[in-house]
């Protein structure tokens, strides 16, 4: 079996019955397994038990009752519960937690017959940029070990780029499908906040936090998007959209915009870019010659993004975190002499260096005296921010950005300062702010590394964002080149 | 630099830090709330906080009863449990 084959063949080879899920899904456990100890990318694989959901989807297609991804590997991050296999969230908290009940968007996964090969590596509690904040240590970037796969769905992303599986879920709160879908080279989308259920996804910044997919291409991330998206009434905040091309989706083609889209570029996000917004250029005049228009818009408040994006993520993640007491569950400090010790050291003990700093500045913007001067400022920024977007989606279908500003950077390079790691998302927070829909596609290289461009869409304007991603990638190659030790 | 009471916040989070874990978050939460401070120079009078990025009020459901609490289950998750209940340090002598 090939890696790397595109998912409509691989659809098509096991209806033909060219050969079976359960051949496809022990390749990729080879697959993964040969490459587990450089990259990196899962924290668990069950061989038995993707194997049992092969073999039930092997029957699926002989009696003809088989989806577009019945008997399709996929992963999922380790943030998504599944039940009778451990979640994780790359957390020392929940190292042997094992969730009693499947996220909704593994079970709507699992219904359609797909097959998960295992749990992927992510920053701790979905907090980082870079997947080192994992407790089960860090993933390498396919293309280059030595640097980061991005984060916190450093795992899904290094996955989909090494051909170790051919979908992977992530979850974005403030770029983190997109920053490592760019880094490692392939398609992620974050799709409109409430598009796809939390319920089941371990909570970080509750408003923000959003669940999407890694794929080769737009076509095959549409796919995946279709079975896990849908109003979810165990989710509070899920959106009841219903969406008849998105469910019809099923495995046909994503076809080009019926009509070509009004493209906004934001100046704001063409500074300092490592390759001068060369492959941004390039990206510009392909769409160009495809049909679509271009407009310079202005997001005069993106330099507030980042700010307000760590206050209200924090504060969040400081009401969200407080749940991990060592008492219902998780980790448990040994022998503690009050109640007030049993919490202290099982959260001390529990937690990582950046999960403590976001709670930490988290309860510093939510305290006595400071509540109104951070946490009111940063949400009154998210709606100037929104607005912004709002205004610009006035006359314009679409923003086209940079997902990043440069490249994968080395391993340990920002560790020591989170900062200039927080200015790493500086071009993904925003639409996250926002609650949009944004997807990064690769665009091109600068030394022999990935770089990604960023679509971005209206509230539960996923169908123009993926077919134009869809159009952009009929026209380029990007999307196929795989990381040579992979290919 | 920002004024960081560290022992304050950390009773807040329930988070025990000491010596140089609690100089490194100290030093790191001063930076980070420096940072966080660029927010002071965009004007916000009169604009209403944006809490729900879809602006949408909490959906409510029909008062009626839609599962049922299987508490062997859950409580298969905790640390100690004894007869239906958690263990915890006593708390009152």
């Amino acid at each position: 079996m090939q890696p790397f084959t595109p998912l409509a063949e691989l659809a098509r080879g096991l209806r033909d019955r060219e050969f079976s899920s359960r051949e496809l899904t022990r390749s990729f456990l080879d697959r993964i397994r040969d490459h587990s100890a450089t990259l990196n990318c899962f924290i668990t694989v069950d061989e038995d038990r993707a194997l049992a959901q092969a073999d039930a989807a092997d029957q699926r297609l002989a009696e003809g009752s088989a989806t577009a991804l019945t008997g399709i590997p996929i992963a999922h991050k380790d943030v998504f519960c599944t039940a009778g296999q451990r979640t994780t969230c790359g957390s020392r908290m929940l190292a042997n937690f094992q969730a009693p009940y499947d996220a909704t968007a593994v079970a709507r996964l699992d219904a359609a017959g797909a097959v998960t090969l295992g749990k992927t590596n992510m920053d701790e509690f979905a907090m980082g940029s870079s997947n080192e904040n994992s407790h089960f240590g860090p993933v390498a970037n396919p293309w280059d070990p030595a640097r980061v796969p991005g984060g916190s769905s450093g795992g899904s992303a290094a996955a989909v780029a090494a051909g170790l599986t051919p979908l992977a879920t992530g979850t974005d709160t403030g770029g983190s499908i997109r920053q490592p879908a760019a880094f490692c080279g392939v398609t992620g989308i974050k799709p409109t906040y409430g598009r796809v259920s939390r319920y089941g996804m371990v909570a970080f910044a509750s408003s923000l936090d959003q669940g999407g997919v890694f794929a080769a291409s737009a076509a095959e991330a549409a796919v995946a998007l279709a079975v896990m998206s849908g109003f979810d009434p165990l989710d509070s905040t899920s959106a009841d959209q219903v969406d008849p091309w998105l469910n019809g989706l099923g495995d046909s083609h994503l076809a080009a915009p019926a009509e070509a889209p009004v493209i906004g570029l934001p100046r704001q996000y063409f500074e300092g870019l490592q390759d001068g917004g060369a492959a941004l250029e390039d990206a510009r005049r392909t769409l160009e010659e495809a049909g679509c228009r271009f407009v310079d818009v202005d997001l005069p408040h993106t330099d507030a993004a980042i700010p307000a994006y760590y206050i209200i993520a924090g504060a969040e993640a400081s009401t969200n975190l407080s749940r991990y007491d060592g008492v219902r569950f998780g980790h448990r400090c040994e022998n503690p002499r009050s109640l007030e010790d049993l919490y202290r050291r099982s959260r001390t003990e529990g937690f990582g260096a950046e999960v403590k700093r976001r709670i930490l500045t988290g309860t510093y913007a939510l305290s006595v005296g400071y509540f109104d001067a951070y946490y009111l400022k940063a949400q009154k920024l998210r709606r100037l921010i929104q607005n912004d977007f709002l205004a610009a989606f006035g006359s314009v279908d679409l923003i086209l950005a940079p997902t990043t500003p440069g490249t994968a950077f080395p391993q340990g390079d920002l560790t020591d300062d989170p900062v200039a790691m927080y200015q790493q998302d500086i071009f993904t927070t925003p639409a996250s702010l926002a609650g949009l829909p944004a997807m990064s596609v690769p665009c091109g290289f600068a030394d022999g590394l990935p770089l990604g461009l960023q679509l971005i869409g209206p509230h539960f304007g996923e169908r123009a964002v993926l077919e134009t991603a869809a159009l952009y990638q009929q026209h380029t190659d990007w999307h196929t080149r795989h990381p040579e030790a992979y290919a | 630099m920002a004024d960081i009471d560290l022992p304050h916040l950390c009773r807040l989070a329930q988070l025990a830090l000491d010596g140089a874990e609690a100089d490194a978050a100290r030093a790191d939460l001063e930076r980070i709330i420096d940072m966080v401070d660029r927010m002071q120079a965009f004007d916000t009078d009169g604009v209403e906080p944006l809490a729900h990025p879809l602006g949408t009020a909490a959906r409510l459901r029909p008062d009626e009863v839609t599962e049922q609490v299987d508490r062997d289950r859950f409580q298969a998750l905790a640390p100690a449990v004894q007869d239906g209940m958690y263990l915890v340090p006593r708390v009152v002598e």
